[in-house]
């Protein structure tokens, strides 16, 4: 069996603006590149800017060759093998992440008000890194 | 009216009898039983705040060295301390940042390190180096000393804080129409986000609108030990405006405060970076309150839905010096996530922990219904609003 054949099970963002908002990405890496897609999270703005936050299994060979074709397409595909980690003993359970983090990965349990961080939904974008007054969110490579 | 006195108070914690509850605890007492029957019963009322209060910092005393030294200009980790005062002495400033910081030079700065981190790392018990360098004199002649050194060197380190725990604050916003990086964090364009800061409900200041009970030599819960109100402290104004309950609708009262830092917590005192402002200091601060008669208990019954805080425009005005008050809105609204406001749904978040807030009105609580900690009879109380009949 080639290499190319073993399956993977990869997350990837994909940042995409206002002319491929329309596009059936989704529909493309099922029908296209026989992958089983996971939409853990999606935005868009106002503005029709927007990310994906996407599972995807597949062959590996299929999974390189869609990252190819949505990257022709224009889309900002980031895969994740960066993640965020939260130091919980760092953490002064301020709150403040919970205003900057996009994607509801960092929030607040009410009325506890205590802050919860939930990995599978965080999309990489660095913002509770740099604005976390204590330090205690890291990315780890 | 039944009333109780220090004395009273006192003598119960002593024999371990106090009835002791936290600010929170007492909201539903009050419900349950009535205001009366709560006065009766309860002895003390908790508070906790655990935020960032810029204006803090510490007094060390580094003994007298062999040969002596008259320290003009010290650092610690590199970040400098005050030195114009006598011979070892130094004053570490919570905002001070470490020589040599690019500051916003790449804005916004990221301040990884600053005096209220050299703060934590000393009650924590870390390794510090010190630096210290002199012109010399006849009777201090070292010019030049560099050791290492944790807090257990140190002869004295006592925090000497001159302005803590505001009474209520501002809640911040931005009307411009670029993102701000402030002491109160980051602030998106056009009203995307507010950040607040309070201990709402169990906020010590609130507890107490009028100071009935708190003044110059209150002992209070400070960074995990024991410490002190010194006074009021800087900005104290007890003359703003008020709701109908009483409660100020601004920053209004303020403590300046003291407390020995060999014996606090680093878990409750903790050096801070925000992005684009600098570093700072998150204090935890408990203040007991005795219920000396009903109307201390029907302060103490204070909610969230009760206070209201001034919401501030960060991004035009509080900059350029205008009255950057746009609105109110209660710190139950701020609680909850999101609040409507100037016709916009904007969500929240805060910037003091309330978590911390309610595990040090716990701790408080702990130790005075333990019998180690007395309440005092200040020697005098925090200025208040004129007229105000605090039966003193
Ligand atoms: S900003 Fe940092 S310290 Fe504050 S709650 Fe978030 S992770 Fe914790
Ligand atoms: S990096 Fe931080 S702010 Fe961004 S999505 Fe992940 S948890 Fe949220």
């Amino acid at each position: 069996m080639s290499i190319d054949n073993n399956m993977v099970d990869k997350k990837v963002i994909l940042r995409f603006t206002s002319e491929l908002v329309e596009q059936p990405i989704v529909y493309q890496l099922v029908k296209e590149f026989n992958l089983v897609p996971n939409i853990i999270r999606a935005e868009v703005s106002p503005e029709k800017k927007g990310y994906l936050l996407l599972g995807l299994s597949g062959t590996e060979a299929n999974y390189r060759r869609a990252l190819i074709c949505l990257q022709q397409q224009g889309l900002q595909v980031q895969s994740l093998v960066e993640q965020v980690s939260w130091d919980e003993h760092l953490c002064t359970q301020c709150g403040l992440c919970t205003g900057v983090c996009p994607s509801g990965a960092l929030y607040l349990e009410r009325p506890s008000l205590e802050v919860r961080f939930e990995g599978e939904k965080c999309v990489v974008c660095n913002m509770c890194i740099e604005a976390c007054p204590a330090h205690a969110m890291r990315l780890d490579v | 009216m039944s009333k109780k006195s220090y004395e009273e108070i006192n003598a119960k914690i002593k024999q371990g009898k106090a009835v002791v509850v936290t600010a929170e605890e007492v909201i539903d007492i009050a419900r349950e039983e009535g205001l009366k029957s709560a006065a009766a019963k309860v002895d003390v009322v908790t508070t906790g705040t655990f935020g960032m209060m810029c204006s803090s910092g510490a007094f060390l005393n580094f003994w007298h060295t062999k040969p002596k030294m008259r320290m003009q200009q010290v650092w610690l980790n590199n970040v400098p301390a005050y030195a114009g005062i006598a011979a070892v002495d130094a004053y570490i400033g919570a905002t001070e940042l470490m020589e040599g910081d690019p500051a916003n030079t790449r804005h916004p700065g990221h301040f990884r390190y600053g005096g209220g981190h050299v703060i934590e790392d000393l009650i924590a018990g870390k390794e510090l180096q010190l630096r210290a360098t002199s012109y010399g004199t006849d009777c201090y002649p070292l010019k030049k000393l560099e050791k290492t050194l944790t807090i257990d060197d140190l002869r004295d380190a006592f925090i000497m804080s001159p302005r803590n725990s505001y009474q209520n604050y501002n809640v911040g916003v931005n009307c411009a129409d670029k993102t701000v990086y402030t002491y109160m964090g980051l602030l998106k364009p056009n009203m995307g986000n507010i950040n607040y800061s309070t201990a709402g409900q169990l906020s010590p200041l609130l507890n107490d609108p009028y100071f009935r009970t708190i003044g110059v030599g209150t002992r209070i819960f400070l960074g995990g030990g024991i410490g002190f109100v010194c006074g009021p402290g800087t900005q104290h104004d007890h003359s703003g405006q008020r709701t109908t309950g009483g409660l100020p609708m601004g920053g209004a009262g303020t403590l300046a405060v003291t407390g020995d830092m060999k014996k606090m917590n680093s878990r409750y005192i903790r050096g801070v970076s925000m992005l684009g402002y600098g570093v700072s200091l998150m204090v935890g601060i408990g203040v007991p309150i005795p219920i000396l008669d009903e109307d201390m208990l029907e302060f103490t019954c204070v909610t969230d839905a009760d206070i209201l805080s001034p919401v501030c425009d960060y991004g035009i005005k509080y900059p350029t010096g205008e009255p950057p008050e746009l609105g109110y809105v209660t710190v139950a609204e701020l609680k909850s996530g999101e609040v409507n406001f100037a016709g916009k749904c904007i969500p929240t978040a805060p910037l003091s922990s309330y978590p911390m807030a309610k595990e040090i009105a716990t701790a408080l609580k702990r130790w005075v219904s333990e019998g180690s900690f007395l309440l005092s009879r200040p020697a005098v109380l925090l200025p208040t609003v004129e007229g105000y009949e605090r039966g003193e």
